[in-house]
């Protein structure tokens, strides 16, 4: 067991996947000689070679379009979208390329791309890198769509998602690129929490919190901090956003008759509406009180001076929890 | 810049000679691919009349481009990848795929389904530009399985005037250019992006861009079927052997409507037609067989007859092709098992049943 940042474990999985499947490619922009901005690919370059660390052009459809075109050589390309908002020059090669081309050849055609995307606000950038994305690929069919919100999950999640033939969009919390947690390099993956589970980072009996990504962490201050108050919050890490854990969902909701589902996203028509859609479908009778959702406006990301309004905080995610029981 | 085509054949049936494209054809080989050129016709005229017929949804006719396609379509190696845009039925031909595998798309059965591994001839792809940047991945993969050689692999994509806009195709120069990519850019400039002509494309030739991103362009007589199969030829060569990318710009015309839902009486005249109706692309090689005395009325007319077998093959297959099964839009979009879409498949199938319950208690 090893303590190492998100970052860091994200480049062990990287280095272990590029050590165990000849197959395996790292591509984007500044990710060789760099490491990347966030130095996720660090020391990659030098290890593994200039052909299977790429340094590309700055396009991002052409990152994809070529990924793809190596993935039908038989390739397991992983790309590197530097920022969240950088990923929409390459909208149309993740989403009407990529995601259908197996069903497309009636699944003669298998294109096993990773799209590594940096996500979130909350380092005080400039706009256009503090975007959370993730419904618009969730939306489409084909896609998987997941992100790690820890360490641990970092180093697991990103060695799934290249073993899998699926395309994956792969969400980085890159505010908590920084965090530190234990990693068990030495474990196999097999041991893992299956890429497509939820996974319960606390126990409680009286609301589930649902939070993927950047608010994990933030979820689970939060329910530390509702303890306090003598309320007992169940924490639960989506991990895969597509598919939803339906079933760990449900499971929880039942027990606990109160929901709250927190992302930075914008709440219109991001994956809380998606969520508490399905609750209100599966376990109606169940609820207590209406599902509610704690997320980003439905106004572009703010100048980052005002970014700690725009995005959910402790105190929005108890206030949620507060009015789940206000009913 | 002086515009240089290079032609092989003229449209009087002459053959001239070109110092950097010596091409040596026996009779049998000018009249195989007088042939294609005239089974890829019917293919596109029996289409045609299918979608008229109410049978397929629609069609992309490559009435006039024969040359250009069947020519560089014969210009593959067996281990050459193609990738088309919607319009390449000729290269289709010519990789040895049945026609009727095409008609599957056109008629809403499935969005292709053909192997592309087997035929080495890529889905077509309707976005359009996306496929530059497919194949030169592809051709960047060959570069890392060592497949660059003398006895080396190559790529051609197909793509139009209207795509060189596209900024896929531009990146797709850019990442083949660098990388020095084993990839033929084969652009085939049929003058019209549905109503939009070429000047809206482009100020320059086409071919002329290429050197902008570093790599060789040329133009050739698309209708020439010999200038093309020489050209590609050559490029694909080059590719194979490590030289790297080349654009080659077929000037040819779309003689037809951009699909069966186009109305070009709306956008250009008539004359411009006539025009290029003298240049066609088969009446030059016929020409050519006739004047050289190589062929007479006995071997056109075995060709006409194969066509119309070809014609009959088309139409039966086309008319006989069942639809799918409902539940078959819910297969192959992922690898492995997905709880949603699972769930929603059994949902639909259920839904689906109570319809055969409600038949069987009638």
């Amino acid at each position: 067991m090893t303590t190492m940042t998100l970052s860091k474990a994200l480049n062990a999985g990287l280095r272990k996947a590029l050590e165990d499947d000849p197959k395996v490619l790292v591509m984007g922009e500044d990710v060789g000689k760099l490491g990347g901005v966030f130095r996720v690919t660090d020391g990659l370059q030098k290890d593994f070679g200039e052909s299977r660390v790429v340094d590309t052009p700055l396009a991002e459809s052409g990152i994809v379009g070529t990924a793809i075109g190596l993935a039908l050589r038989g390739y397991r390309p992983v790309c590197e979208i530097q920022f969240d908002g950088f990923v929409f020059p390459a909208f149309d090669q993740i989403v009407s390329q990529l995601a259908k081309m197996r069903m497309r050849s009636l699944g003669q055609l298998t294109v096993p791309v990773t799209i590594r995307i940096p996500c979130g606000g909350g380092i005080g950038a400039v706009e256009h890198h503090s975007e959370s994305p993730e419904a618009m690929f969730a939306h489409t069919g084909g896609l998987r769509v997941v992100a790690c919100g820890n360490a641990t999950d970092a180093y697991t999640m990103i060695q799934q998602s290249i073993h899998c033939d699926d395309p994956v969009i792969f969400f980085e919390p890159k505010r908590r690129y920084w965090d530190k947690a234990d990693v068990d390099t030495a474990a196999g993956l097999s041991a893992a929490v299956p890429l497509d589970r939820a996974r319960t980072v606390l126990e409680g009996t009286d609301v589930t919190v649902l939070c993927y990504g950047p608010m994990v962490r933030t979820c689970v201050e939060s329910a530390v901090a509702a303890r306090a108050d003598g309320r007992s919050v169940e924490v639960i890490d989506l991990r895969s956003l597509s598919p939803l854990d339906d079933a760990a969902i449900m499971a929880s909701v039942r027990r606990t008759g109160r929901c709250v589902v927190a992302h930075e996203a914008p709440v219109t028509g991001g994956l809380g509406a998606e969520i508490a859609a399905r609750i209100t479908e599966q376990c109606f009778y169940q609820l207590e009180s209406p599902v509610l959702r704690v997320g980003g406006f439905s106004a572009p990301y703010p100048p980052s001076r005002l970014e700690e309004h725009y995005l959910p905080d402790l105190d929005r995610v108890l206030d949620a929890v507060d009015r789940t029981f206000a009913a | 810049m002086a515009v240089e085509t290079i032609q092989l054949l003229t449209p009087e049936g002459e053959r001239v000679e070109h110092p950097d494209y010596p091409l040596e054809l026996t009779t049998d080989e000018v009249k195989s691919l007088y042939t294609d050129l005239v089974l890829v016709r019917r293919i596109d005229t029996e289409a045609i009349a299918l979608q008229r017929q109410g049978e397929l949804g629609i069609w992309a006719s490559l009435l006039g481009q024969e040359a250009a396609q069947v020519g560089s379509g014969r210009a593959l190696g067996p281990r050459d990848m193609a990738f088309p845009t919607y319009r390449e039925h000729g290269v289709a031909w010519c990789r040895g795929l049945d026609p009727s595998r095409l008609l599957e798309l056109f008629r809403g059965v499935s969005h292709g389904g053909w192997d592309p591994r087997a035929h080495r001839f890529h889905l077509y792809t309707i976005v359009i530009g996306a496929q530059t940047l497919h194949a030169t991945g592809y051709a960047m993969g060959i570069q890392r399985d060592g497949a660059v050689g003398e006895d080396g692999e190559a790529v051609i994509v197909y793509f139009g005037d209207g795509a060189t806009s596209q900024g896929d195709v531009n990146e797709a120069f850019i990442w083949a250019s660098v990388f020095n990519a084993p990839v033929v850019f084969f652009c085939q400039n049929n003058q019209w992006a549905i109503s939009e002509p070429l000047e809206r494309q482009s100020r320059i030739p086409l071919y002329q861009r290429a050197s902008g991103f570093g790599f060789p362009g040329v133009r050739v007589d698309g209708n020439d079927v010999f200038a093309c199969l020489a050209v590609t030829r050559k490029a694909m060569q080059a590719a194979r052997e490590g030289q790297g990318p080349m654009l080659i710009e077929a000037f040819t015309y779309r003689m037809g409507a951009h699909t069966t839902t186009d109305d070009p009486t709306r956008y250009r005249l008539a004359s411009e037609l006539e025009a290029w109706k003298l240049k066609d692309p088969i009446e030059r090689v016929k020409a050519y067989l006739v004047r050289s005395g190589a062929a007479g009325a006995a071997f056109f007319a075995e060709v006409d007859a194969q066509a119309d077998d070809l014609g009959r093959h088309i139409r039966k297959t086309c008319q006989d092709m069942p639809d799918p099964q409902p539940l078959a839009m819910f297969e192959n979009v992922y690898a492995g098992p997905h709880a949603l879409l699972d769930a929603e498949r059994e949902q639909y199938a259920a839904y689906l049943d109570t319809f055969d319950s409600a038949e069987a208690a009638r």
